[in-house]
This record gives C-alpha cells, sequence and structure tokens, in this order.
C-alpha cells in the first residue's frame, strides 16, 4: 500500500458534485452488506448517522458548511442537516473551540473542524485549560462531550507551519482522548464511538490517507477506544504504528518479509488511552519492537512506548525499542529534505533490520 | 474621552424595587461581603491557600444583573474573581467555604479551590484561571440556549484586563454574527493585576468604543451604585431575551482589595482606595434605605447578625469536613461515558 491513494471510479463518482451533490455519507453498496467508501467516506458517513440520531450533535468549523469542508469531510451535511446544526464559522479557532465547550456544558455535543490541527494551536487555551480539565476541575459536575476533529500530520509539501503530527502533544494532557484511525472501518467505528461519549475527543485525520478505501459492512458498528489492532501478523519483529504511519509499516514489512523478516505490525487506534497490553502481547511473541510515528522523537509515542515496555517486558526483549519519528527539525519544503524528515519506509526497514541484528 | 453613563433616578429606582426585594439584594451583597472578609482571614490563618482573589467593593455589579436572571435557565461565567456569581446564583456558602479550604465537600469536592466554582443546576459555568478563557465558553452558553430555543441568555462576567485578550473579541463577532443571546459584562475595576487600565487599553471607554466595532448595542454604568446596576441590567436583558441580541456592557468599578490577597497594591494610592471606600456600594443602599425608613437600624443589625451567624456556620462546616480521600486524585479525569 503507498499513500497518497488515487480514488477508485466509483468513489470518484460518488465524490462529484456534479453526480452526487449531497451524499459525502454515501459509500458505494456492493450489494453484500458490504460498501466501499474512503476514509473520508466513512467518517461522513459516520458524522451523518450519529447526527441523525442526536438532534444535539451539532457542527462548526472553518468551511464546514457551504464549503462542505476544506477536505470535503463533511460534504452535503449542510443540506441534510440545515445551517442551525452545520455552521462556518469565521476564522477564529479559539473562539469557536471555547464556544463548544461552553456549549458542551449546556447540554450539547459539538463537533468542531480544525481545518488542519497545525491551527489548534491557535485554540491550544481553550483545549487544555478548558476542555481538559473541565470534568476533573468541577469534581465531575461537567463532563465535556467534544469531538475535534480535522486533518493532522504533513501534507504534501506544505512546509514547516502545516505539517505538525500532534498526538504525542495531545496525549500528554489528562482528560483528552487522542485518536488517529488508519483505514475506513476503523474511521467510521471510532467516530460513532467518539460521538458516543462524555471526553473531549482529539481525532486527528490524515489529509494523506483521505482517499484509502475500503469494504467495510453496511450494518451499524462501533469501535472502542483503547484497543489496538493488528494490520499485519508476524514473529520476529512488533512494528507499533498509528495512522499513515501504519501504512508505511506495512510497506516496509512487506519488503522484509522479502529478505525473509516477519513484521507483526499493531496499529495504536488510540494513542490515548494506550493499549500496552496489546503491544506487551506482541512484544512476548517477538521479542523486538520499533515503533514508527509521525511525531518528534522527544517525548513522542514512541518515547512513551518504550518506557512502558521497560516497566512491562523488560525481561522479553532482545534488542533495545527502536523509534522511526519525524526528524527534529521544522518541515522543509525541498522534496527530497520532506522525504527525509517523514517516517519514510527506508528508514523504519532499517530500523527494524538494527533491531533484529541483521 | 468618557462614556455616558447610565442615568437613573434613584429614587424612581429605589421605589420600583420596592422594600423587600431592596433588602433581599441588600442582604445578598453584605453576604457576599461577609463570606470574602472570613476567607480572607483564613487565608491569613493559613486554612486557605493558592490564589484569593477578591471580589469586595464590587458587589452592586453582579447583584444588580442576577437579580434579572433565571440561574438554570440562564447561564453565567466569569474569572477567578468568582465568589459573587456563585453565591448569586444560589450555590450555598457551605460548600463554597468548604470549596477554599480544600475538603471533600466543597463545590467541586476540592478539586479547584478559590477560582473554580461552579453549578451545574444553576448553569454557573465557572470559576475560570485563564484571563479571558471563559469569554467563548458564555458565548458558547449564549450558542447552546439559541440551537435549543430555551429562552436563557447567558452573562460572562470579566475584568478590564481581559478586554485586550483575542478570545474577547473572537466572542463578541461570533455573539453579534449569530446574534446570541449574550451579555458581555467587563467589570472595569481599574487595574488588570497591578496595570491601571490605561496602561493597557488604547481607549477609556471599554465597552461603548468597542461594541461599535462589532454592530452591537452597549452600555456603561456605575458599578459602585446598585441602583444603576439593576436598572441597566432590567433594559438591557429585556433587549437580549426579546431581541436575541448581545450586549457589551461596562460596569465602573473599583475593588478595595488587592488583585489577589497576596498583592500588596503598590501600584496605587492609600487615599485613591479610601476616595472609593467612601462610595461603597453596601453602605450606599443601606443609607438609601435607612433615609426611606425601609429600615430600621435594629432591622439591619438582626440581618447582620444572620449573616455573621451563616458565614461562622459555613466556617465550621469547612473545618469539620474532611479531606478528600487520596483516591479521589484519580476521579473525574474522564467522565465515564
Amino acid at each position: 500500500m503507498s499513500t497518497p491513494i488515487a480514488p477508485s471510479l466509483a468513489v470518484r463518482r460518488a465524490l462529484n458534485p456534479k453526480t452526487d451533490p449531497i451524499n459525502g455519507h454515501k459509500g458505494v453498496d456492493l450489494g453484500d452488506g458490504t460498501q466501499l467508501l474512503s476514509v473520508r467516506m466513512a467518517i461522513c458517513q459516520a458524522l451523518y448517522e450519529e447526527m441523525n440520531r442526536d438532534p444535539s450533535i451539532y457542527i462548526m468549523g472553518e468551511e464546514v458548511a457551504q464549503y462542505n469542508g476544506a477536505y470535503k469531510v463533511t460534504k452535503g451535511l449542510l443540506d441534510i442537516f440545515g445551517a442551525e446544526r452545520v455552521v462556518d464559522s469565521p476564522i477564529t479557532e479559539s473562539g469557536f473551540a471555547g464556544l463548544a465547550v461552553g456549549a458542551a456544558m449546556t447540554g450539547l455535543r459539538p463537533v468542531i473542524e480544525f481545518m488542519s490541527w497545525n491551527f489548534s494551536f491557535v485554540a491550544f487555551d481553550q483545549i487544555i485549560s478548558n476542555a481538559s480539565k473541565m470534568n476533573y476541575m468541577t469534581g465531575g459536575m461537567f463532563p465535556i462531550p467534544l469531538v475535534m476533529r480535522g486533518p493532522n500530520g504533513a501534507g504534501p509539501r506544505v512546509s514547516s507551519q502545516h505539517s505538525h503530527a500532534v498526538e504525542a502533544l495531545y496525549a500528554h494532557f489528562p482528560g483528552l482522548i487522542v485518536v488517529s484511525p488508519s483505514t475506513p472501518y476503523d474511521a467510521k467505528g471510532l467516530m460513532k464511538t467518539a460521538l458516543r461519549q462524555n471526553n473531549p475527543v482529539c481525532f486527528l485525520e490524515n489529509e494523506m490517507i483521505y482517499n484509502l478505501e475500503q469494504e467495510i459492512p453496511v450494518a451499524e458498528y462501533t469501535v472502542p477506544f483503547g484497543v489496538a489492532d493488528l494490520k499485519r501478523e508476524g514473529g520476529d519483529c512488533t512494528i507499533v504504528a498509528v495512522s499513515r504511519s501504519v501504512l508505511w509499516s506495512l510497506e516496509a514489512a512487506a519488503e522484509l518479509a522479502k529478505e525473509g523478516i516477519e513484521c507483526e505490525v499493531l496499529d495504536l487506534r488510540t494513542v490515548k488511552p494506550l493499549d500496552i497490553d496489546a503491544i506487551v502481547r506482541s512484544v512476548r511473541k517477538t521479542s523486538r519492537c520499533v515503533v514508527v510515528e509521525e511525531c518528534y522523537r522527544t517525548g513522542g509515542i514512541g518515547a512513551e512506548v518504550a518506557a512502558q515496555l521497560m516497566e512491562h517486558a523488560f525481561d522479553d526483549l532482545d534488542a533495545p525499542v527502536g523509534r522511526v519519528t519525524t526528524t527534529e527539525n521544522p518541515m522543509p519544503y525541498a522534496a527530497n529534505l520532506e522525504h527525509e524528515t517523514l517516517p519514510k519506509p527506508h528508514r523504519i526497514i532499517a530500523a527494524v533490520r538494527a533491531a533484529c541484528y541483521r | 474621552m468618557p462614556a455616558q453613563l447610565y442615568q437613573v433616578d434613584p429614587i424612581a429606582v429605589r421605589n420600583e424595587i420596592g422594600r423587600e426585594r431592596l433588602i433581599a439584594l441588600w442582604r445578598q451583597m453584605l453576604t457576599i461581603r461577609r463570606f470574602e472578609e472570613r476567607a480572607e482571614l483564613a487565608y491569613k490563618a493559613k486554612s486557605i491557600a493558592g490564589f484569593l482573589h477578591l471580589y469586595i467593593g464590587q458587589e452592586a455589579v453582579a447583584t444588580g444583573w442576577f437579580a434579572h436572571l433565571n440561574p438554570g435557565i440562564d447561564a453565567s461565567v466569569t474569572s477567578y474573581r468568582c465568589h459573587a456569581q456563585a453565591i448569586l446564583s444560589g450555590v450555598g456558602i457551605d460548600e463554597l467555604m468548604a470549596e477554599l479550604y480544600g475538603k471533600a465537600t466543597g463545590n467541586v469536592k476540592g478539586k479547584g479551590g478559590s477560582m473554580h466554582f461552579f453549578s451545574k443546576e444553576k448553569k454557573m459555568l465557572g470559576g475560570h484561571g485563564i484571563v479571558g478563557g471563559q469569554i467563548p465558553v458564555g458565548t458558547g452558553a449564549a450558542f447552546s440556549a439559541k440551537y435549543r430555543k430555551s429562552g436563557g441568555v447567558s452573562i460572562s462576567f470579566f475584568g478590564d484586563g481581559a478586554t485586550p485578550q483575542g478570545t474577547f473579541h473572537e466572542s463578541l463577532n461570533m455573539a453579534s454574527l449569530w446574534s446570541l443571546p449574550a451579555i458581555y459584562m467587563i467589570e472595569n475595576n481599574q487595574y488588570g493585576m497591578g496595570t491601571a487600565c490605561s496602561r493597557s487599553n488604547a481607549v477609556e471607554s471599554l465597552a461603548e468604543t468597542k461594541a461599535v466595532g462589532y454592530g452591537m448595542k452597549s452600555y456603561t454604568f456605575d458599578g459602585l451604585d446598585l441602583f444603576a446596576s439593576w436598572k441597566c441590567a432590567q433594559e438591557a436583558i429585556a433587549y437580549v431575551r426579546s431581541e436575541s441580541k448581545p450586549v457589551l456592557v461596562e460596569a465602573k468599578t473599583y475593588r478595595y482589595r488587592g488583585h489577589s490577597v497576596s498583592d500588596a497594591g503598590l501600584y496605587r494610592s492609600k487615599e485613591e482606595v479610601e476616595r472609593y471606600k467612601e462610595l461603597d456600594p453596601i453602605g450606599r443602599v443601606h443609607a438609601a434605605m435607612q433615609q426611606s425608613g425601609w429600615l430600621s437600624d435594629a432591622e439591619a443589625e438582626a440581618i447582620e447578625e444572620e449573616i455573621r451567624e451563616q458565614v461562622a456556620a459555613c466556617v465550621r462546616f469547612a473545618e469539620q469536613s474532611p479531606e478528600p480521600a487520596l483516591s479521589e486524585l484519580a476521579t473525574h479525569v474522564y467522565a465515564a461515558s
């Protein structure tokens, strides 16, 4: 699997505003109880289904309504649910994030879209000082059922201020849940879970995998928080990854298999809560672990996983835990520099070989 | 240019409020003050720690406005100077004092302290420690009221020190853009911590000048005068409720104590503080009631005594309450789903 992935003809047709102006949420029905859809459509479908079920859910953000979303994730929702529930906001991240906290405290279930998580820093105080602490500092009086969503991680060649991966950053704060799916199935199921629970959720999507397609059930399902998913089985080395890094890891695993190194690829799906049990289970089997992430190395997910493996599986490890992260520099624009900054398959392959002493 | 103050005829307003309601308002103001004076003592005795920001001097502002609100339908939010708003929302002073003492019986179970008083039932949304951080929250409560068609309004209190923050401007813009039933109350006590308003704001009249930029109606009133506060609130809240439009209000007020209890107040003169104490909002209401023969000295003393006893009782309650169990450390980090 490589990214970005071009949408299939069927999905392109479904996304085309000329052939289908409002149905961003509709998958291509395959007639056997499954549907084909992309990550983008899966998130839209979850929003659509949950908004139908629960009138207290509203969506607010920049360009989410009339423009159908900067990345078309909310396509068609304005026409279906109206301007009261799908609200275009001014460019005012701190304002609409704080507004959402107040709305959540008074009975609503806000969904806010950060056009990208890079812009969430403008709203950082509202996310940290208000959303993440409210339930605790009110002694449980005011839970904040809030979903904050938008694309995270490096886009294509958008350089330093538009390429942040924020999963480790937000996972640092108690009170927040951090979700980052890598497939349409997980994206839909996790979004539905996010919209049915009572905590602030950072739902980190990835622009580069919005078009990734999968056949998923038509019937309703959810995916729980805190449960990692094995995306590939193998006995030689565990690769722990999240979001787009899962795809790079699967690419690397396919290459490594040619050398006879079988990797197990564990998709965290939620960075917080972290499914340390699943990681430990896998490491007991493989005795080796490499963590792949788009965050920086210092205080990243790899740092946390490595520390927890020392606590829970010290005697099971045959090699130091490897970390493949974004290199510690702001994202450069030049194509070759960007490529080398990200945790791409060639770096994963090198790290796995090192962990396997090969 | 100083703004034109909202003009009232004190006698007419006094008569409109009527004797019983005026006594009740005076009693509320007095309760807030005696509660805080007692908290200040407890702080000096080290029974209370952390920050303690007192509202003493500003009581007429929140009291006048809460008189026209329905806590529970209407929502309120304020800064770290939050004791008055909690009391006026109807939260009992026992749990508030216990919160200051960091006890398990406290308003938020000992997890918030002085800056974080809340009430779910009364839609009192805090109690916020970051200057200006609560203004979008109040805006959200107004959005919610409109979304749910509850008929409620929201009031966001903040100081003159918060108006330079982005959240203030972002909130005004959203509220006006979407016609939200939101009241924005600048309690201009003339100092943002130790910085005089004139050293942090480019204009003198905060509400009057800034409301124009957002197409909003504004009011500026004498915050040391309960009658002005009450009458201005009556008009403004009726407008917000019936038109579903926001207003920006500035109360010209003063705090007699420091920014917090630890503030020595070297940025202003003792004479200035004394001058304002002569305008004490509670004393003025008392005098007005005496002049009109609505309250005898004996009646006043009886009310004072009652409040003294209530405050003493809340201190006893706080002192006798247990500390939170250590197991509370990890509760409420996440809400149950």
